[in-house]
């Protein structure tokens, strides 16, 4: 019976997040080896696994991999050094807010996509320009997440610092900094995620190397079963990042988690 | 001299959505004595937190000023320890971490903190404890590591806002016990704010008792029951005597505010 908010059992869990994936492979398979649709424009799984082999073996594509995570990664950490310094000071003094929310909040809304014709005026192909779409699609969003974080520092921690004698420095650094540094990593986490959607266009225009470079290479090929390979190695490595990241916070903040 | 002067002090809040200010203390004068163990008594909303964290230096008086050791209270500072009804433990810090908090802040060396710490830890019972997380502890015990916290400095005063308000009866009565057996033996000038008449008469040697807003004293009624005390106080006629009599003045309070709140 389905109960509304009763949880679940650990092993029932995971055999119906299991029993989903099965499902839509076998759907997959279904249509595709069935004949229910154009093999030209959707390969099957069997053919996206020999694609894919082929790929890494022959093609070498797990270059391409780690280009694209390093771009990934470089263009995130450079967003994050940027952005978390100011997040806090917005969040921790009211006029440092004032001053420069309007136009993060402004900023956050110019699509990171539409700079690339840009980016590559000023910066070339290369891989700078990879690195600052990453950079200009993040940097507003950690800003202000982290801002809105600090700006909700327990207000009665605060004052209990003060009353301890806490200079309004050793509030900013040994409060608020501490008090938010999970949720901060947590929002850094969430950032990432989105830097993935984000390589993937800057790797679809002007570039020849990495995994988006490889699927628009396909497309022009009709290779649908490396495209899907592409499309699921990028979802798998974000998976396996959002994991180790939520480890390593837990291991940091072992104070703020159950 | 006396070790705290409250001198007219008032607090009016600012009108919300312009509408009429609100007063929620009437001027109030106050001498404290060093070592005394001040608890101030009243209904919920006659302003007794707000005159507490006047004191604290957490908010500015509208008029008037406090006085502690004859110098002006103008921010908050180590000199006013305070304990507050909420748990304000640092999550991120241990026990030993936390009671060091203060002194850590004014740039004591680490084998000093150390000594100073783990001699507040014996003081609150909590021997055993020191690496623990916050989240780890009971509400009992986390505001005992917050007295420990507030003492750990040596404060000139120390403040306490309903600091057992939030434990279960039990707990709150051990607590009181715990908190006295201290101040018994250690001395200090303490200003307690609760709405608990048996914890006012039990912990006082001073009992303030406040009006229903806008707040100001109604009386002042000194308790001279022996000390150290028991638990078993709580029974004895004198200290019955006095809870009827500051009951019927709390009623009276009580009443009205719930009348002006109704209107």
């Amino acid at each position: 019976m389905l109960r509304p908010l009763h949880p679940v059992a650990p092993g029932t869990r995971t055999v119906l997040g299991i029993a989903f994936f099965v499902l839509f492979v076998a759907f997959w398979a279904w249509i595709t080896l069935g004949g229910h649709v154009n093999r030209i424009f959707l390969a099957d799984p069997l053919s996206m696994l020999k694609d894919g082999w082929r790929l890494l073996v022959e093609d070498r594509f797990w270059l391409d991999i780690l280009i694209t995570i390093w771009r990934v990664f470089g263009g995130f950490v450079l967003a994050s050094i940027v952005a978390v310094p100011i997040g806090i000071a917005m969040g921790a003094w009211k006029p440092v807010e004032a001053f420069l929310e309007p136009f993060v909040s402004f900023a956050r809304y110019l699509p990171a996509s539409a700079f690339i014709p840009l980016l590559i005026l000023w910066a070339g192909i290369g891989e700078l320009e990879k690195l600052l779409v990453i950079f200009v699609g993040s940097v507003f969003q950690i800003i202000l997440i982290v801002a809105v974080k600090v700006g909700a520092t327990r207000r009665d921690l605060v004052e209990a610092a003060y009353t301890l004698g806490a200079t309004d420095n050793g509030i900013v650094k040994r409060v608020i900094m501490p008090a938010n540094a999970p949720e901060i990593a947590e929002t850094l986490r969430l950032v990432l995620g989105w830097a993935w959607t984000y390589v993937i266009v800057a790797e679809l225009i002007g570039s020849s190397s990495g995994i988006g470079y490889m699927i628009i290479n396909s497309q022009s090929r009709l290779a649908t079963g490396q495209i899907i390979f592409g499309i699921i190695v990028i979802g798998l490595i974000g998976l396996l990042s959002d994991f180790a990241f939520k480890a390593l916070n837990r291991w940091l903040y072992p104070w703020s988690l159950a | 001299m006396s070790k705290l002067q409250i001198e007219g002090v008032s607090r009016t809040f600012a009108g919300v959505g312009g509408g009429q200010p609100v007063q929620a203390l009437q001027p109030v004068d106050l001498a404290v004595a060093a070592n005394d163990f001040i608890t101030i008594l009243g209904p919920s909303g006659c302003g007794k937190s707000t005159l507490l964290r006047i004191v604290a230096g957490l908010e500015a008086p509208s008029t008037g000023r406090v006085l502690l050791d004859g110098k002006a209270v103008t921010r908050p500072g180590p000199d006013r320890g305070m304990v507050f009804q909420s748990y304000t433990l640092f999550p991120w810090l241990t026990v030993a971490e936390n009671i060091g908090f203060g002194l850590r802040e004014q740039g004591r060396p680490e084998r000093e903190r150390n000594e100073i710490v783990a001699s507040y830890v014996d003081l609150v019972g909590l021997r055993g404890f020191e690496n623990h997380w916050p989240k780890q502890l009971s509400g009992g015990m986390q505001q005992r590591t917050a007295i420990a916290r507030a003492l750990a400095n040596d404060p000139a005063i120390l403040l306490l806002d309903e600091p057992f308000g939030a434990l279960d009866n039990q707990t709150r009565g051990l607590m009181q016990e715990l908190l006295l057996g201290i101040w018994e033996r250690r001395k200090k000038t303490v200003l307690f704010v609760t709405h608990d008449i048996e914890e006012a008469i039990f912990m006082a040697s001073r009992v303030i008792v406040m009006s229903a807003r806008p707040g100001r004293i109604k009386s002042d009624v000194p308790v001279d029951l022996p000390h150290p005390r028991h638990y078993t106080l709580k029974t004895s006629p004198e200290f019955s005597a006095l809870k009827a009599q500051l009951t019927e003045d709390i009623r009276i309070e009580a009443v009205r505010t719930a009348q002006t709140q109704t209107a």
